[in-house]
């Protein structure tokens, strides 16, 4: 028999403060799927390698299936849906959708918040450290190329001077 | 929005609409999609490759809080249910259909055993620990030797690991022999892997016992079929099911199959009287959903001095797993019939053992049964090339089936006979085109040079890729009263933007705008009968059926508008979404106080084929066995492109699985029939910084004769040809060592073994 327990947490998930009363053995990715309602978190291993999961803590890109919800506590967490409004794509999703660098979407969101991280803090990044840091993240439909192409593109709009 | 001159959308790079919802994290997989009050099913699956089941105790685990049902075999009365074959479904097959629980004995490790439902999945997890099992274990069976000595049987009254025997026959294959001037006799095997798509597979299912109604969400590829399964083992009117398609992570031939899973979280719904609820994680995933390929390949091949194919014969075991899966037969079948491939090969003798082993079932995966049978003849030809002197380039130009001789018949397949024949093309003009965008001549030039430690090496090689299979597809069109059109479509969506390419054939046949057009897709809801997305068939079945549609309904508009405006239908005309007659006009908007509506099916008993060749440039370091890619280009000829950039998209990602296929993805078994690659971080796929350098390029020559569009299945093919092609590429790089490789996948140990073999026996 095994005592269950629950945490109460509070953080900041895409600017809005939230609250959940969690299991310690809750992921952040579950809590954030089934527990917030943000269900552009995908989890496609659980264990730290498709990187479907990626969410945007503090500023740096993570794993939120290898992160428990209650290290998430007093943080700022962003998801796909941070990065994203209704009225129009943002320069990386308009990006991703003119080198078609999705097709069945899954690891999409994961691709995204990487993306993000990446070009926020190197705007010039070039095309190898593109390829190396989304390396951590698996797409089984596109063959990545495309997707490398479609971060590239959107470089200008974080800042890039060119190369 | 592009378009094509003339304004047409089919054949034009239209930007998809999914990826609206994708990119903002906005799509609806079914893992996130809930009902109220639902319970959570987790799965109990076999720990032992092969043993007598003896005892199951679930009574720990029902007294475990949150808990509300255990369910095993028993549940089901003195027989659980069994699961026919979806395709090529023989009656001498039903003894290794699958039940949708471990029956009497386990054959394989994550044979489902029982389910729980319980308030979480945490919950039910915990639960899985708490029942006890016995199980008396037998030898496993897991590879062709240990199947074929037959001291363990997994099917003990059938008397042997044998299911079945495929023959593929043309021609006289025995006389082509004797007249043969050279004969190469080799074998192949090409390793268990898998479709591996993200997305895992799951389900929400609610009953509804006041209607006696069943809805279950999760369907794909095949929901009308899966419902036919479905009504029959729950004792069910097919129409009291709806099957409800969701957004698809991704399919490739694995995912919509029909599994256990697809009847245990309906039934588990109807037992707790609750909705349920299911996802799998990936270790299930890796040891449930159907493994592919693994198959051992042993051919001869006969040819004159001149290097013409006079023909091949053989046989081949394929390693089935445990049960015969809705599709288990596609791969081993297509390994005997298409392994003439696109060459003129008259004589042909073929055949396939199906063998029943200790391991998960198999079934398809993008390109099944093309991609390990072009494996062993591309590197046939390329060694008959060797032998003969010739260059592999002039055997290959030698022996394509020519335009002339189109359609062309490939060899039949008995049992369950099939008849086909290449419908159109022109291999040749493919062919030279190839070598000539790859550079062929200049790069000849590498062959076997070392330049930094590496060697190099090309190669080149053709392909066919089926496609639009039968018997017929359905399309609802209903122009809404708002003048808005919804196609209604027995097509089924598993990630490659049908959406998209259907609104674009939708658009142009109605003339109407892209944006007017909404398409409602794979979901038993929609039209009377459907047969999904399989056998690269959706765009030429599916976007037929709105051809065929769409002139109905124009009739119709044209009906409703005589009426309206006092002429015959004859004198209405449409364009720009209006209707005229003489200088009186209506907008389709309020043209009927209902919506206009038609149903047409498209019949096709003809397949189509796509055919290409790809060429490929590497290298290999001989200190580590590591294969670097430089170049690698397809060019494929699909008749007719409805969306360019989802077709190149497709073409590049199917090409990248090949090369996941041929060098890194491997699904391994120890001696006990354990699974040993549970993890994506032991079972290898592609990355971003694996294959930079991929090109394809896509050519409309000859349009196939068989559908109104003039469209050939395509999207799925790229990855046919690749093991053999690199495989060529590698040994042509190593020629001055005289490696040959004829396993895959080349892996860094295994290429370097090759290598270090080769050295060993120069000394």
């Amino acid at each position: 028999m095994i005592a269950v327990t629950t945490m109460k947490i509070e953080f900041e998930v895409n600017g809005k403060a939230v609250s959940a009363d969690v299991e310690a053995r809750t992921t952040l990715a579950d809590c954030l799927r089934y527990d917030i309602g943000l269900t552009g978190t995908h989890v496609g291993c659980e264990h730290g390698v498709c990187g479907a999961c990626t969410v945007i803590v503090n500023g740096a890109a993570a794993r939120s299936c290898l992160m428990l919800a209650v290290q998430a506590d007093g943080e700022k967490v962003t998801t796909v849906e941070g990065l994203s409004n209704d009225e129009a794509l943002t320069p990386l999703q308009a990006s991703f959708r003119k080198h078609h660098a999705l097709q069945c979407g899954f690891c999409t969101p994961g691709m995204i918040t990487t993306a993000h991280a990446l070009l926020t803090h190197e705007p010039n990044a070039d095309e190898e450290r593109v390829r190396d840091v989304l390396s951590g993240n698996l797409c089984r439909c596109t063959g990545y190329i495309s997707i490398v192409e479609a971060v590239l593109d959107a470089r200008v709009a974080y800042g890039s001077k060119g190369e | 929005m592009n378009t094509r001159p003339g304004n047409s959308l089919i054949g034009s790079p239209v930007e998809r609409v999914e990826d609206l919802r994708f990119l903002r994290g906005k799509g609806t997989y079914v893992s996130d999609f809930s009902l109220p009050n639902q319970l959570h099913a987790v799965i109990l699956r076999s720990p032992e490759a092969h043993g007598v089941i003896r005892r199951i105790d679930t009574s720990r685990a029902r007294a475990l809080p949150g808990v509300h049902a255990v369910i095993t075999a028993a549940d089901f009365g003195a027989r659980p249910p069994h699961i026919p074959l979806r395709l090529q479904p023989l009656p001498e097959l039903a003894p290794f259909h699958q039940p949708v629980l471990a029956f009497e004995k386990v054959r394989y490790v994550g044979e489902p055993l029982a389910v729980v439902l319980a308030d979480t999945a945490s919950i039910a997890e915990d639960a899985l620990e708490l029942i006890d099992v016995e199980i008396a274990a037998l030898p496993a069976v897991t590879d062709r030797a240990s199947a074929e000595r037959g001291d363990s049987i997994l099917f003990e009254p059938h008397g042997s690991n044998r299911a079945l025997v495929w023959t593929a026959t043309r021609g006289d294959a025995e006389a082509a022999f004797v007249k043969a001037d050279v004969v190469l006799k080799e074998r192949f095997h090409i390793q268990r892997h898998a479709a591996m798509f993200m997305e895992p597979r799951g389900f929400v299912a609610d009953w509804n016992a006041e209607t006696q109604r069943l809805k279950v969400w999760g369907a794909a590829k095949v929901a009308w079929t899966n419902r036919r399964i479905l009504a029959t083992a729950m004792g069910l009117e097919e129409t009291a099911i709806d099957m409800v398609e969701l957004d698809v992570g991704g399919g490739f031939g694995s995912r919509g199959e029909f599994y256990p899973e697809d009847f245990l979280i309906p039934a588990a719904a109807r037992i707790a009287g609750r909705p349920v609820k299911w996802s799998e994680d990936r270790r299930e995933h890796l040891m449930c959903a159907n493994h592919a390929r693994d198959i051992e390949i042993n051919v001869e091949m006969a040819l004159a001095k001149d290097g013409r194919i006079l023909g091949l014969r053989g046989m081949c075991y394929s390693d089935n797993g445990a049960y015969l899966r809705t599709n288990g037969s596609v791969g081993p079948r297509n390994v005997a019939q298409f392994m003439s491939g696109p060459y003129k090969i008259e004589n042909i003798h073929l055949q396939t053992t199906m063998l029943t082993t200790n391991k998960t079932p198999s079934g398809t995966y993008r390109g099944p049964g093309r991609f390990e049978t072009d494996f062993a003849r591309e590197r046939l030809i390329d060694l008959a090339a060797k032998k003969l002197g010739m260059d592999r380039a002039e055997i290959r130009r030698k022996n394509l089936v020519a335009d002339a001789d189109m359609p062309y018949p490939l060899a039949t397949i008995q049992p369950f006979e099939s008849v086909t024949e290449l419908d159109s093309g022109d291999y040749h003009a493919v062919f030279d085109r190839c070598l000539k965008e790859f550079g062929w001549d200049e790069k000849s030039a590498l062959q076997g040079k070392l330049i930094d430690g590496r060697y190099h090496g090309i190669a080149v090689g053709s392909f066919i890729e089926g496609g639009a299979a039968g018997p017929k597809e359905d399309a609802r069109l209903a122009l809404e009263t708002d003048g808005s059109l919804t196609v209604h479509l027995g097509s089924s969506a598993v990630g490659q933007g049908l959406e998209t390419i259907m609104a674009q054939i939708a658009a142009d046949s109605m003339e109407m705008s892209f944006d007017r057009i909404r398409v409602l897709h794979g979901s038993t809801t929609h039209v009377t009968e459907g047969y999904g997305s399989y056998h690269s068939r959706s765009t030429v079945m599916g976007g037929s059926a709105i051809l065929l549609a769409a002139e109905k309904l124009k009739d119709k508009i044209r009906e409703c508008a005589a009426a309206r405006l006092g002429c015959s239908k004859d004198d209405v005309t449409i364009d720009a979404e209006t209707v005229r007659f003489k200088t009186t006009s209506l907008t389709f908007a309020g043209l009927g106080a209902e919506p206009i509506e038609v149903e047409a099916t498209f019949y096709n008993k003809k397949y189509t084929y796509a055919y290409g060749t790809q060429a490929a440039h590497v290298s290999v370091d001989v200190g580590t066995g590591h294969v670097r890619v430089h170049d690698y280009l397809s060019v494929e000829d699909v008749g007719r492109m409805i969306n360019p950039l989802t077709l190149h998209g497709q073409a590049i990602g199917s090409i990248v699985q090949g090369l996941g296929g041929t060098f890194l993805e491997h699904l391994v078994y120890d001696a006990n029939g354990q699974i040993l690659t549970g993890s994506l971080a032991d079972y290898l796929m592609p990355t971003a910084s694996d294959f930079p350098n991929i090109r394809s390029i896509t050519l409309e020559l000859k349009p196939s004769p068989n559908n109104p569009l003039g469209a050939k299945g395509a999207g799925e093919g790229g990855i046919i040809p690749v093991g053999g092609i690199i495989a060529n590429a590698v040994a042509n790089a190593l020629s001055h060592l005289g490696v040959e490789p004829m396993e895959l996948p080349l892996s860094p140990p295994r290429v370097w073994a090759l290598i270090d073999a080769a050295r060993r026996a120069k000394r």
